[in-house]
């Protein structure tokens, strides 16, 4: 994609782990001798990760995967608990005053609840001209006409600006939060789940302007989302998540027509198609795992139908099969 | 047999200071027990003022204006807030679009999901706990005893959808609204989360009135289809038949607008043209500025008619073959 190969964001060996501290209570039992101990969830493990300038990079796994904790670490909201982030070169957690302020206006997060990240208390016309005001976007006096051009470019009526988040419906909300991050003139945008909530129509319609301002503007992108037609559609290069861990990536089109790893060939399976009859659906085969007690090994030897002794105990390491694509399974090894 | 839910010609409107907006203008379906409809629509069309009026949570300046909304025989409209209260998360529950409308950020999910089940049911705390777990399995949460001493806000969007719908499934109501309950989800857990929806439907004979946009997931799951464009349902009909031929131009365009199987990175088909503002719709059919096959006679109103047996379609040039 990009001509120069530094990569925009470099992510090596980060890790985000939540301890779920003992309340009151538990702490009285444990004091009294309980066996009660404080919960660790290992929300993102060990994840390496580059992306270049004007690329879009998808990220997709289950629910729970930690792809909205990996997002909000990109975007500075959360620092890793081990490994680095940088961006264009410097380490995002360790970044102070102005040059922390810079990079947290260049690297916009488009969050994935829209509800809970809009100030119920602000006119969307605020949410949209606050930053755009305070950081001198566009003079102070073209503030207005900015908002509302921001806000047609996501398909909602200028009308609307004087509204609240909560006069709207559910996709117009989650395009409140698009026009939100546009506003600032972003050179990287975090998109988690960001059409999740819209039909269609709408998705098209902002899937084809992320692509357009791509091109006008240069932005590149870590586009999270668990639609895999719609990652298909938008991304260059897709990185695929399963519990913690980074388990394959590579080119979108090499990955969807020939994927490597068990788990990105049982993803690839389960992808809807439009359904003229009724279908049955069927529960999960095989446990489901949790990242507060994460199998040990590969962490998806329980659920898959290739596992063989090695794959429970040792931890497959991400490798590059084929340039350019890498996963993380030992059966790469067997041959 | 009548039907468990009969809506007929609702109307809710938001009396706001530039103008009323007519969210839901002259609705009509109804939905039989064990049946699926999925309510589809664009963003803002009124499915979720819909499904709010359906249980009276529609908050000032809105207002159900007029129509009737009889469930199980009883008008909840003209019976007003005491008819619904008595129903409201007992025989009627409804999935939040926005999973916070549901969960209380204070309250871990244990108090909140066992407070559920005392609610209506008179078993002990164990037993409930028991239910919980369950639920939280049926819905593909692991370590539930952990995950019950969770506070919302430290489980994933997807995981939060996840419990708003297992504590629905606990109330074991006649009818489930549930608006967009799984688009945060992938789909081996959306499938997962459908196999229990199709289970408790047909087992308890429970009806489900599912809003959302993805058509992909609805024409799966939905035995009847409604298709609402600005605050009214333009085409109605069995789902099958829907997907495999649309009647209605918007219908026509919703389902080409779906990425699935398109080139990569290609320019997606799209609708052409903004949804209308609700305060200020066109005269006649209100997708009349978007239609391609619109012209003068789009410009009366347009009523419901039946031009196949059984498909109801709001437009006078339906598309019909031959
Ligand atoms: N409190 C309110 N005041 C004014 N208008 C409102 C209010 N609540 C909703 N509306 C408007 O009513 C219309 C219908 O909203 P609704 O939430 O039902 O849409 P929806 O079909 O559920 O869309 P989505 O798919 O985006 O959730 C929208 O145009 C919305 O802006
Ligand atoms: N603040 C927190 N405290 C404790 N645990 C957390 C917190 N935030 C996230 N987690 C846990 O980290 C794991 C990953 O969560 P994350 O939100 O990153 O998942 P996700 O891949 O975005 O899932 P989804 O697709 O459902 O949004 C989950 O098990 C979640 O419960
Ligand atoms: S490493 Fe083993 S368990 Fe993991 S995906 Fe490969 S074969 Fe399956
Ligand atoms: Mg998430
Ligand atoms: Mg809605």
């Amino acid at each position: 994609m990009a001509e120069n190969n530094a990569p925009i964001l470099q992510m090596k060996g980060v890790s985000k782990r939540f301890v779920k501290e003992l309340d009151t209570a538990e702490k009285a039992a444990r004091f009294f001798g309980s066996s009660i101990e404080e919960q660790i969830v290992h929300a993102v493990d060990g994840v390496d990760l580059a992306v270049q300038k004007g690329e879009v990079l998808g990220l997709v796994g289950e629910s729970g995967c930690g792809k909205s904790t990996l997002g909000r670490m990109v975007a500075g909201l959360t620092t890793p608990s081990e490994g680095s982030i940088r961006f264009y070169g410097e380490d995002i957690a360790s970044l102070k005053g102005d040059a922390a302020r810079r990079a947290a206006l260049q690297i916009q997060l488009v969050f994935q609840d829209p509800m809970s990240s809009l100030n119920p208390r602000l006119r969307v016309g605020e949410i949209v001209g606050e930053a755009p005001r305070v950081h001198k976007v566009v003079p102070r006096k073209d503030v207005d006409s900015y908002v509302d051009e921001t806000l047609e470019r996501v398909g909602l009526d200028p009308a609307m600006r004087k509204r609240y988040p909560h006069q709207f419906s559910g996709g117009q909300r989650a395009r409140i939060g698009i026009a939100r991050a546009l506003a600032v003139n972003p050179s990287f945008i975090v998109c988690d789940e960001s059409v999740a909530a819209l039909d269609v129509s709408i998705q098209a319609q902002i899937l084809n302007l992320f692509m357009r301002l791509r091109e006008e503007l240069d932005l590149t992108y870590l586009f999270i989302s668990h639609d895999l037609g719609v990652v298909e559609h938008i991304s260059d290069r897709i990185a695929v998540m399963y519990l913690g861990r980074v388990v394959e990536m590579g080119d979108a089109q090499a990955l969807f027509a020939e994927p490597n790893h068990p788990y990105t060939q049982a993803l690839l399976a389960e992808l809807p198609t439009f359904e003229v009859k009724r279908r049955t659906y069927s529960t999960i085969k095989g446990e489901i795992p949790s990242p507060l007690n994460p199998p040990a090994g590969c962490h998806f030897h329980p659920r898959c139908p290739h596992a063989f002794a090695r794959c429970s105990t040792e931890r497959p390491r991400l490798t590059e099969i084929a340039p350019g694509r890498f996963s993380a399974c030992h059966l790469n090894e067997q041959a | 047999m009548t039907a468990l839910l009969d809506v007929r010609d609702l109307k809710t409107h938001f009396f706001t200071r530039d103008g009323i907006a007519k969210a839901v203008d002259g609705v009509t379906f109804s939905v039989e027990r064990g049946e699926i409809l999925g309510l589809v629509g664009e963003s803002g069309s009124g499915k979720s003022v819909t499904g709010f009026s359906l249980l009276g949570l529609v908050d000032p300046p809105g207002k159900v204006v007029s129509g009737e909304i009889v469930f199980d025989g009883a008008d909840l409209v003209a019976g007003g807030e005491e008819a619904i209260r008595g129903l409201r998360g007992k025989r009627i529950a409804m999935i939040f679009q926005d999973p916070m409308m549901t969960l209380n950020p204070v309250l871990k999910i244990e108090t909140q999901m066992v407070e559920t089940v005392l609610a209506h049911a008179d078993v002990s705390r164990t037993e409930a706990l028991t239910r919980c777990r369950e639920a939280l399995l049926r819905v593909g949460i692991s370590a539930p005893d952990e995950r019950l001493a969770s506070y919302p806000h430290q489980f994933s969007g997807g995981m939060r959808q996840r419990v708003a719908i297992a504590i629905a499934l606990l109330h074991e109501p006649d009818l489930i609204i549930a608006d967009e309950p799984t688009t945060a989800l992938d789909v081996t857990i959306q499938a997962q989360i459908l196999a229990e929806v199709q289970k408790l439907c047909a087992e308890t004979g429970t009806a489900l009135i599912w809003i959302t946009h993805d058509l992909a997931v609805v024409s799966g799951l939905a035995d009847r289809l409604a298709v609402m464009y600005a605050g009214r349902i333009v085409e109605e009909g069995p789902t099958s038949e829907i997907i495999a031929n649309p009647l209605h131009p918007y219908t026509r365009g919703l389902i080409e607008s779906v990425p699935h199987g398109k080139p990569h990175r290609s320019l997606l088909q799209q609708i052409k043209g903004m949804a209308p503002s609700l305060l200020n719709l066109p005269e006649g059919c209100s997708f009349r500025p978007r239609c391609p096959r619109a012209d003068d006679a789009c410009r009366r109103a347009q009523t419901l008619g039946t031009p196949l047996p059984g498909r109801h379609v709001r437009c006078v040039h339906p598309y019909i073959e031959g």
